[in-house]
């Protein structure tokens, strides 16, 4: 592996760690920032990506979605104060072009309420597409493969 | 009347009892009396299960079901529970066999109709043990419901005294599922979501129209849907199942539908989509309905926002817990235009749903909120006392339909 590679891997472990640190520290705003403008973004359930099914529990096909995503969880949606912990490993590039990636990182996200009841929300892996851009790495495609159909009353806070 | 330790207001269908959320005894009630009792539930798509082999397990309450296509073509639906000891036949959420269906626990074999066909060991061994001679595997299938198909839908009933199908139905129910289905079903995915309160929690606020635009400040804020939109609701004559409809979309007078919603904590104004081409809408279905929820009593969901189509089916899993079962579909016909605006759409329900996270939690709410409540009653009363078909959605109607089916069955 040249050296490039190597930079490659640190840069793309730190743009997952940046990642979860904006949605766990409800900086909602600068989510879609991560994201190119035509980025492809979906959260779908192990059941459904193994069946080639195309649903997405969040389906977006540009990053202004992303946006739209975010002022309808500020301005319109209701739902109990909650925070997310972001545990992202096992990021593995399974494809390097040099400015393209292709990534994949096992995620799990512990939800805390308001009364500190706590629950293991999600567990999956992302499958993603990341490329380079003038300010650094931003995902074209982000897939959210959760490992259980079953979503503990809501899903409002991305992943 | 004084059942299951509850004696239901004079009010009638206009008041409930927080009890019958949370009592465990009324809830092994329901199970008996309304989900193994003389309803029919919806069990799955027919185009689920194309082939014969083709099975899936699914609920009727907390009864585990098989459903699967047979040798002979035909849908069956049966226990998932060994006429032997009682084990799970079908471990696989769903599956395709070639050859029937085999308990693991003893190796009784079944066919895809529940017809026992063998059983291990049966003569015994060297001449020694097996079944008795008079054992007869006839006697020993997997006991079967009986099963009805609507429109593509497959429902199932272990009570011999439902009535068929299209009468339990009814004409007016039955064409308003009918309108959705304009070409062969084509499942997009699934979900499920838990929610923390009583199944009927779920059920009466699929059945409120008087919450959609209050509660799901999207629909107003983004002008999706407005009680200022035409609309009604129609009701089942004994109000068991009800179709809600919305016409014309965010048309019609602005100016008159933001001075009925002036003050109300639900409107902003100055909030628009940077991106707003998920409400990419296509009359498909020709009739100028843009939203249409409709109640199968006791739980199914067939829903239509815009091209958004999807069943429901309300799963109880306890007094205070509930599984809801979501399978979008579009149809096979769909050119990949139409598939992306189905895909689209799916924004707006589910458990991320912009129209319906809220759903998910405000039952958990209310169930929250009646702890230590047993003696005091929700008031139901929007739209007046009866459960009659009405051309406003500004009513509560529906729900007190489901009420009056509710308590015939329950004997409340």
């Amino acid at each position: 592996m040249d050296l490039a590679a190597v930079a490659r891997r640190l840069e793309i472990a730190d743009l997952y760690a940046a990642y979860a640190a904006c949605l766990d520290a409800d900086e909602l705003e600068a989510w879609p920032d991560f994201f190119t403008e035509d980025c492809h973004y979906r959260i779908t359930s192990a059941e459904n990506y193994e069946a080639g099914m195309p649903l997405g529990l969040i389906y977006a096909t540009s990053r202004r979605m992303l946006k739209d995503r975010v002022s309808a969880l500020r301005e319109a949606n209701i739902y109990e104060p909650q925070r997310y912990r972001h545990l992202i490993s096992g990021i593995a590039i399974a494809k390097d072009e040099g400015n393209a990636v292709d990534v994949e990182a096992s995620l799990l996200a512990v939800r805390t309420m308001q009364d500190g009841a706590m629950t293991m929300f999600a567990a999956g892996r992302y499958i993603d597409r990341a490329v380079r851009a003038a300010d650094g790495w931003k995902f074209a495609t982000k897939l959210v493969v959760l490992d259980s159909r079953r979503i503990d009353t809501l899903l409002a806070i991305p992943l | 009347m004084d059942q299951h330790g509850l004696t239901w207001p004079k009010e009638g269908n206009a008041r409930v009892p927080y009890k019958v959320f949370a009592d465990p005894e009324l809830y092994r009630a329901e199970l008996d009396r309304i989900f193994l009792g003389p309803s029919w539930q919806f069990l799955v798509l027919a185009n689920e299960l194309p082939e014969p082999g083709d099975y899936k397990t699914t609920f009727v309450g907390e009864t585990p079901i098989i459903v699967a296509r047979g040798e002979d073509g035909q849908i069956h639906a049966m226990l998932n529970r060994c006429a032997h000891r009682g084990n799970l036949v079908c471990l696989k959420a769903k599956g395709h066999t070639n050859d029937g269906l085999t308990c693991v626990y003893h190796s009784w074999r079944y066919d895809l109709a529940g017809n026992l066909q063998s059983v291990a060991f049966r003569r015994g061994v060297g001449g020694k043990g097996g079944m008795p001679a008079d054992f007869r595997l006839e006697d020993h299938g997997l006991t079967r419901l009986r099963t009805s198909e609507f429109s593509g839908l497959v429902f199932g009933t272990l009570s011999p005294y439902a009535p068929p199908l299209a009468e339990y139905l009814g004409n007016q129910i039955g064409s308003h599922i009918a309108r959705v289905f304009t070409g062969t079903p084509k499942v997009l995915g699934t979900t499920s979501q838990i929610l923390h309160n009583n199944w009927k929690l779920y059920v009466e606020n699929v059945k409120d129209t008087y919450h959609a635009s209050l509660l799901h400040t999207f629909f107003t804020t983004f002008r999706v849907s407005r009680l200022t939109n035409p609309g009604g609701v129609g009701i089942a004559e004994n109000g068991a199942h009800h179709f809600s409809y919305t016409q014309g979309g965010a048309h019609g007078d602005q100016a008159e539908s933001d001075k009925a919603y002036a003050g109300i904590q639900s409107m902003r104004d100055d909030i628009r989509l940077e991106d707003p081409r998920f409400l990419d809408v296509v009359d498909e279905i020709g009739d100028g309905i843009t939203i249409q929820i409709l109640s199968v009593f006791p739980n199914f969901v067939l829903q239509q926002i815009n091209n958004s189509l999807a069943l429901r089916l309300v799963l109880p899993r306890g007094p205070d817990e509930t599984e809801l079962l979501w399978t979008y579909f579009g149809f096979e016909e769909d050119d990949a235009a139409m598939t992306e605006r189905r895909l689209q759409q799916a924004n707006l329900v589910g458990p991320a749903g912009y129209v319906s996270m809220e759903d998910g939690a405000v039952g958990g709410f209310v169930q929250r909120a009646i702890k230590g409540g047993a003696d005091a009653c929700s008031v139901i009363e929007m739209g007046g006392h009866e459960h009659l078909s009405q051309d406003t959605r500004t009513t509560e109607a529906s729900i007190r339909g489901f009420w009056n089916a509710y308590r015939g069955l329950m004997g409340l």
